[in-house]
């Protein structure tokens, strides 16, 4: 019974992670990350997740912030806070707001405000689908170590 | 009057003897006293002369019967003969006359003859002198006074001188009358010289002055000589200094306008020098302006790319998608020829600059040889990579520019071929020139595919380095290799084969339109082979193929590359994997070039060849061999050749061999190789795809061998194993800002065995790198607030300068530093950026290479196994 559930658990996560990749918005980078976990850590993922998910909301308010400014906005300090988002992006595997970040930067590079609104926008939109895809996979994970326990899925 | 009659006979006879006188007279002395008788005898009276010297009358209305008669004188003494020609004189008392008296007193006086001064002669009244020479009555004595001879007298003759006519007689014997002017003059009296002849011209100076004697050395006579034209003009004088001034003028001219010239010409050479400068700074501008734009273009287009990818991800209709991907495909294609353009003015503007890192040329080739692998399984082409044994494992060059040219070879190869082969070799050029197997290798059909090629030998025929010989560098650690890249193509149509190199020159219009690309790959490889210090060169024969060859320098990447054969196949093993080292394989193959290429390939596993032609032979050497052959590798085409044979050949296997042996099948094409297998029915045969690279080869065998499949199946399971060997235990630190990278790159690390340290600012990284202390390695991110990677990495290196220079003046203790006098901690940088010019950056600062984030395994392997053994 209890096996027959984690069975349904994993498929439940495998199916998940099949439609966050094929959606292109994990990459195989999220596989490598989950590799690094081990019996030596065994919350790697979700810590480095969350890390992830502290230090982009940070990143965010201060990208929102900064392109409020009535004023002349500073473009090298939004490139700088671009740079970061786009670097801890590819590291966990986020590739769509990788890419996001890319015309972001762009459009900062053009010095382009408006451009910059809008792709802000639709990188806040593309942060809270991963963000909750992510707690979603999480939240099964946890579930499934409650329930049997074994091994990880990709570990086959 | 007959006296008369015979003395003007006489005279006129004898007028010859005396060329210059124009007549002679003769006078008798009369004293008073006989007068009266005298002029009876004669018939006529004594006249005067001194009044017709007074009224000189013309000689038309002369008439001697209008003189005086003689007043009463002394003595007379009247002209009593006379020439014809001055018979007026006749009657004539010549005592009478001024001149005349005075020349008869003298006369008789001195008994010689006497010259008068000249004066007017009578009825011509032209000027001339005369000669008197007394006549005595009887022979003086020579010392007679003056007295007994005037007592003595008789009579006077005289002699009348015409001297214009005279002089104008004596000139005419000069016969050069009409030019020399003459002037004869009286010069008794000196000061009131009278002029006897000639014309009063000025005179100029140009005289010839001689003195004349008349016989009277009472009277002195000159005569004055000059040209009667003024003196001519000196014509040859003044043509020569005329020519010589006019020659003078031209020479002076000549040399003016050479001078001329000369400055116009250094003035037009430095116009061109300017110009030139112009041209050439205009043509780096043009290539910094093609860097800049097409830099500036590529980073836009990132954004396209980036938003095109994301938009396929959305919800699109059949169409839709076929336009984004359109879209895409030609976003690509522009990023990839901006990339080339980019290149080449960086070529051209010369800033490209080699990198100068240790590196794997067979890594290289491997990776050249996977990225081409699925086209030419795709168009059923065989690619095969040879390297010889005697190319050192590791060289010190740029791999990435290397890789370019094989890249852009192969791609052009690729391209072009739709049967046969693609062939790379590489040789050291010493080899090729001296190697007899190279040369017997080649001469007949035997090739890969069997195709004919176009002769490689023909492709280096014109390169400096084989026709010289001393040209081969004679540094041990310079190596000179020669890569050779054959196809089995269309060929290059001879007469588009001299711009091959030409940027931008296709062989047609056609072409680009069939095949793509920019035509400026050629361009850039030969650019690059010539910063390689090497050449290039091709062959080619339309339908039949083309060959690329060239020339690249190197240096030899570690000290012991001299015993390469040992120390090579034990770095391979090493690095590939260990367990197959010792192992034995047999190949069946009847073509030596691919049996050649085969053998290398598994040799670098360290597994032991042995190269046979077919079943037969293949039989005996199993059952024949002292130790057991644990595996056989089939050539594709000799197992489909002849099925049956294959069959037997496996049967036999099984009986003969101690140990039987895994059974490969080396096949071009996985699909087809496959229904092989499945139609022979036997079931322990495992395809290994070509081509054949060392990674590939070893999971084929691991996995047929069924040796541990440990580890992760998915991707580069050699180097993650390798890793693990290699980071055991190493103290390594990390450096990030950024907590996530922090965090993943630290678990990655740890997960190879390494103990990792993190450090999220540059200042904690430069206090923990102060020596003495225990890490490893450092990998540091490049981009970090407050300092980033390049000013960590550059104190760094500072504080160990310092640190080693003052263990080696003895300041400091070695045993204080860990036995270590010689601090340097790899600092490899970490960047989410790979352009090039970061790379360089890297490698200024001091850090010692680079590795991409996230990690990617086997670029991390390559890069940690530089520092770790």
């Amino acid at each position: 019974m209890l096996g027959s559930g984690a069975d349904r658990l994993r498929a439940d996560v495998n199916r998940l992670l099949a439609f966050l990749f094929h959606q292109g918005i994990l990459d195989e980078q999220f596989l490598q990350l989950q590799q690094l976990q081990d019996e030596s850590s065994p919350n790697f993922v979700s810590q480095v997740v969350n890390i992830y998910f502290q230090e982009s909301e940070k990143l965010l308010r201060n990208l929102r912030s900064l392109l409020m400014e009535r004023k002349l906005s500073d473009y090298k300090n939004i490139g700088i806070h671009i740079n970061q988002l786009m670097g801890s992006s590819s590291s966990i595997g986020a590739k769509r707001v990788r890419n996001v970040c890319v015309a972001f930067r762009a459009a900062s590079d053009q010095n382009n405000r408006t451009g910059c609104l809008r792709v802000l926008e639709v990188l806040e939109h593309d942060y809270c689908f991963l963000k909750n895809k992510l707690h979603e996979l999480f939240q099964i994970e946890q579930q499934r170590i409650l329930a049997g326990g074994v091994g990880y899925p990709m570990q086959n | 009057m007959n006296l008369q009659m015979t003395f003007a006979r006489y005279t006129e006879r004898t007028a010859f003897e005396r060329p210059l006188t124009s007549g002679v007279a003769y006078a008798v002395r009369v004293l008073h006293s006989e007068r009266e008788q005298f002029e009876k005898h004669q018939g006529w009276t004594i006249k005067r002369m001194d009044t017709l010297e007074k009224n000189p009358v013309h000689k038309d209305d002369y008439n001697p019967d209008l003189f005086e008669p003689s007043p009463i004188q002394e003595e007379y003494a009247p002209v009593i003969f006379a020439q014809d020609i001055i018979s007026h004189v006749i009657s004539i008392d010549l005592l009478s006359g001024k001149e005349d008296r005075e020349n008869v007193l003298r006369a008789r006086r001195s008994g010689k003859g006497v010259l008068t001064a000249p004066f007017p002669l009578l009825k011509t009244n032209r000027l001339g002198v005369i000669l008197t020479f007394a006549v005595y009555k009887r022979d003086l004595p020579s010392n007679a006074t003056p007295n007994e001879r005037i007592q003595a007298t008789n009579g006077y003759l005289g002699g009348v001188f015409d001297v214009e006519s005279l002089v104008e007689k004596l000139l005419q014997q000069l016969a050069s009358k009409q030019k020399i002017l003459v002037n004869v003059l009286d010069t008794t009296n000196q000061s009131y010289p009278i002029s006897m002849y000639g014309s009063n011209a000025s005179d100029d100076g140009l005289e010839l002055v001689s003195h004349l004697n008349f016989g009277d050395p009472f009277r002195k006579h000159e005569m004055r000589c000059r040209f009667k034209q003024k003196p001519p003009w000196p014509w040859l004088a003044i043509t020569t200094s005329i020519g010589i001034l006019v020659i003078a003028l031209l020479v002076g001219h000549i040399f003016h306008a050479t001078v001329n010239r000369i400055a116009k010409v250094e003035d037009d050479c430095h116009k061109m020098m300017e110009l030139k400068k112009q041209a050439e700074a205009a043509d780096v501008a043009k290539s910094q302006f093609l860097a800049t734009v097409s830099h500036e273009i590529r980073t836009p287009m990132n954004g396209v790319l980036g938003m095109l990818h994301m938009l396929m991800d959305t919800d699109l209709d059949v169409t839709q998608l076929d336009y984004v991907r359109t879209a895409q495909a030609s976003g690509k294609a522009l990023v990839a020829l901006i990339n080339e353009v980019l290149d080449q003015a960086k070529i051209e503007s010369g800033k490209l600059e080699l990198e100068e890192v240790q590196f794997d040329l067979r890594a290289v080739l491997d990776d050249v040889l996977s990225l081409f692998s699925g086209k030419a399984q795709d168009k059923g082409v065989e690619l095969a990579v040879f390297i010889s044994d005697r190319v050192p494992e590791m060289l010190i060059g740029d791999p990435g520019r290397f890789r370019q040219i094989i890249t852009n070879l192969m791609g052009n190869s690729i391209k072009f071929t739709e049967k046969g082969h693609i062939h790379v070799t590489v040789h050291l050029v010493e080899e090729v020139i001296d190697s007899i197997e190279v040369e017997t290798e080649f001469s007949s059909n035997n090739t890969l595919s069997g195709f004919p090629v176009a002769d490689r030998r023909q492709s280096w025929k014109g390169f400096r380095t084989f026709s010289q010989e001393g040209s081969i560098h004679p540094f041990s650690d310079s190596i000179n290799i020669i890569v050779s890249v054959e196809d089995t193509g269309e060929g290059i149509p001879i007469e588009a084969q001299s711009r091959v190199f030409t940027p931008f020159m296709q062989v047609g219009p056609s072409i680009s339109r069939t095949h793509g690309g920019t035509g400026i790959g050629l361009s850039i490889s030969k650019c690059l082979v010539n910063l390689m210090k090497g050449e290039i060169g091709f062959v080619s024969i339309p339908k039949i193929g083309s060959t690329f060859t060239f020339t690249a320098v190197f240096t030899s990447g570690s000290s012991s590359s001299k015993e390469y054969k040992s120390q090579q196949i034990n770095n391979q093993t090493n690095s590939v994997s260990s367990e197959f080292r010792g192992k034995r394989a047999l190949v069946v193959d009847p073509r030596s070039v691919r049996a050649k290429v085969s053998r290398y390939h598994i040799q670098r596993l360290g597994i032991h060849v042995e190269v046979v032609s077919d079943w037969k032979q293949g039989l005996s050497s199993i059952s024949r061999g002292s130790s057991a052959f644990n595996m056989v590798l089939i050539e594709q085409e000799v197992w489909d050749q002849d099925l049956n044979g294959s069959a037997h050949f496996i049967d036999n296997l099984e009986k003969i061999a101690i140990t039987t042996p895994k059974v490969f099948l080396l096949s071009n094409s996985i699909s087809s190789s496959r229904a092989n297998t499945t139609t022979s029915g036997v079931c322990n045969l495992t395809v290994i795809p070509k081509p054949l690279r060392a990674s590939m080869l070893a999971a084929s065998l691991q996995r047929a061998m069924g040796d541990g499949n440990k580890g992760n199946p998915r991707n580069g399971e050699v180097p993650s194993l390798s890793l693990r060997n290699l980071l055991l235990g190493r103290k390594i630190l990390i450096v990030d800002d950024n907590n996530v990278n922090l965090k993943v790159a630290a678990g990655a690390l740890r997960k190879y065995g390494a103990d990792v340290v993190s450090a999220s600012r540059g200042m904690e990284a430069i206090e923990l790198l102060t020596p003495p202390h225990r890490f490893d390695a450092c990998f540091m991110d490049i981009q970090m607030p407050e300092m980033d990677g390049f000013e960590a990495t550059r104190r760094i290196r500072d504080s160990e300068q310092n640190i080693n220079d003052r263990i080696h003046f003895g300041e400091l203790s070695v045993e204080t530093y860990n036995n270590i006098s010689n601090w340097h901690v790899p600092i490899l940088a970490m960047t989410a950026d790979v352009i090039q010019a970061t790379h360089e950056a890297c490698l200024r600062c001091g850090m010692d290479g680079y590795v991409s984030k996230p990690f990617e395994a086997e670029q991390l392997y390559r890069e940690v196994s530089r520092f770790f053994h």
